[in-house]
């Protein structure tokens, strides 16, 4: 089959889904009657053409199919009701507007409140992005069998809770919307991982995120966070060769290569940033992207913009609760103003609940401890914070700037990284 | 998050459970069933029953390389019996988990209140490190 059609087919699948779903709420047999149609399409459109209006085409295929599977269940009352819209919504191909259809409906329904974090990301990876069962499985190390499992759950819990297919009001669309993009953010970070080694067989997930990112990009290019959020995917992304080194161990920042980042990524990053912040919206995800702008426009890691840096996590503070962000800020904070003023920042989260035990939280204060050259402490706190992280390259490293520092008979020069104040 | 549940409740010596047929049938039902439902809840990563200790064997290098295979164990220490490693939303899911797990039932049909050792795998992706 001609790989454009291919393309096309790919690129239309998760609307018409989405068309079919919100007409017949029923996602299983809806899927089912998408794949119909898709085989349908394969097989007459290389002989007869690509039809005027592909979408339509498709939608009104899968269309008959769910009407054949409605009466084949002898579901009398859901025909009925159906007819009267059958002459409106599946009229000829010509007549199906784009715009009668949100095109992010799938999307919407997939990151249903209904679900946990997990479920959305399985079921958005489904039906959005076309993956199949086995390679979203091996995405998370997680058995065929159980993603399935968790998969047709999630279709059932939407379809349990009630909560109606549309999305009467822009608040609730609002609120949705959030959820889209945390899913999204959700499985970057998940997919942010070496791709060398054994893990070339894995999906690159960091991947999938940033193209369904473009997806809703495309269908609200006016929203200030959806192109930060993608700027900040593609600015973090550029990033990913440097990130390990060729056994996996975590490389930080400061030390990467940065002849391996990907200045195609970063340019478009960048505009995209450029061109959002124009408009003069301002956002969480917009600020993240900005801060990853910085450090991706430094050419070396002592040129990096550490004030506008920090100006930027005081903004991002106020608007998000996210313990990461605090410890960042106190270190852009100690960069600034040196490691004291960071560390007086970090005694004061120790008091927040939303950040006080948190393991990072002893990362980042052995951070500051070293770049401050009490060492000893550094130690012990790189130590604690490697029994508590979940995350087993960030344990190595911790453990491994434990032994660095222990092993070497210091000064505080030595650790290269104090701030010229 | 990925939790690994561990039931540590074989002793060296110790055999096959004496109970009554009927009571060693219902047990083998639960766990049967405790398995297939976190396979249909979408929870189950893996789940393995291990051999008796009788079959344990500690192995060490020795000074070639060599492996030297040793089947003495001290009286009283404890052997994994088996363990599930389940992928949760919570810690708490975890624990509800395992608690269902420690209640099989045992002679009689009593639950048998094993305990289970319950800790997370280490899976989480690193933050980007500054």
């Amino acid at each position: 089959m001609a790989v454009p059609i291919e393309n096309l087919l790919r690129d239309l699948t998760p609307q018409v889904l989405g068309a079919v779903i919100r007409r017949f709420h029923d996602f299983a047999s809806a899927e089912d009657a998408v794949q119909e149609a898709l085989l349908a399409a394969t097989i007459q459109w290389p002989q007869e053409g690509i039809p005027d209006n592909p979408r339509g085409w498709l939608i009104q295929v899968a269309g008959r199919r769910m009407m054949d599977y409605l009466r084949s269940e002898e579901a009398r009352r859901r025909r009925e009701e159906l007819a009267a819209s059958e002459a409106v919504q599946l009229a000829p191909s010509a007549d199906v507007e784009p715009e009668a259809d949100d095109p992010l409906t799938l999307f919407f329904m997939c990151c249903h409140p209904a679900l946990t974090p997990s479920s959305a990301i399985a079921l958005t990876l489904h039906a959005v992005g076309g993956l199949t069962t086995a390679e979203i499985a091996a995405a998370f190390l997680v058995p065929a069998a159980t993603m399935a499992q968790r998969i047709s759950r999630a279709k059932a819990s939407i379809k349990a809770s009630g909560v109606p297919l549309q999305l009467p009001t822009s608040q609730e669309r609002a609120q949705r919307l959030r959820a889209v993009l945390h899913v999204l953010y959700l499985i970057f970070n998940e997919g942010y991982t070496s791709s060398a080694g054994p893990h070339l067989q894995r999906l690159e997930l960091s991947r999938e995120a940033i193209r369904l990112a473009r997806c809703v990009h495309t269908s609200l290019p006016d929203d200030g966070e959806v192109a930060g959020l993608l700027a900040l995917m593609l600015l973090t992304d550029a990033r990913r060769l440097a990130r390990t080194d060729p056994d996996g161990e975590l490389i930080p920042l400061t030390k990467q290569d940065r002849t391996l980042w990907d200045q195609v990524e970063i340019s478009e990053g960048i505009a995209l940033l450029t061109a959002t912040l124009s408009k003069g919206s301002i956002g969480a995800y917009q600020l993240q992207a900005a801060i990853a702008a910085v450090h991706d426009e430094a050419a070396r890691a002592e040129d990096t913009d550490w004030p506008q840096i920090l100006a930027l996590y005081e903004l991002l503070k106020r608007m998000s609760d996210n313990p990461m962000v605090m410890l960042n800020h106190a270190i852009a904070a100690a960069m600034v103003h040196g490691p004291s003023k960071g560390l007086e920042l970090l005694r004061a989260l120790d008091s927040d609940a939303r950040v006080a035990g948190h393991h990072r939280l002893d990362a980042v204060r052995a951070h500051l401890l070293e770049m401050a050259g009490d060492h000893q402490a550094a130690v012990t706190h790189y130590r604690i914070a490697a029994r508590r992280t979940t995350s087993i390259p960030e344990r190595n490293y911790l453990i491994t700037q434990a032994a660095r520092l222990s092993e070497s008979t210091a000064s505080p020069d030595r650790a290269g990284i104090a701030p010229q104040s | 998050m990925k939790y690994i549940l561990m039931m540590n409740t074989m002793k060296a010596g110790e055999g096959v459970p004496c109970w009554p047929k009927k009571d060693l049938q219902a047990h083998v039902a639960f766990m049967r069933k405790f398995s297939q439902d976190l396979r249909d809840s979408g929870e189950l990563i893996s789940a393995e029953g291990l051999s008796f200790p009788d079959q344990a064997k500690v192995v060490r290098a020795s000074k070639d390389g060599t492996p030297i295979t040793d089947g003495v164990f001290p009286e009283g220490k404890e052997f994994l019996a088996g363990y599930w490693i389940v992928d949760v939303a919570t810690p708490e899911r975890a624990y509800a988990i395992a608690a269902r797990a420690s209640a099989a039932p045992g002679p009689g049909g009593a639950p048998l209140n094993m305990p289970i050792e319950v800790r997370p795998v280490l899976s989480a992706p690193p933050p980007e490190m500054l």
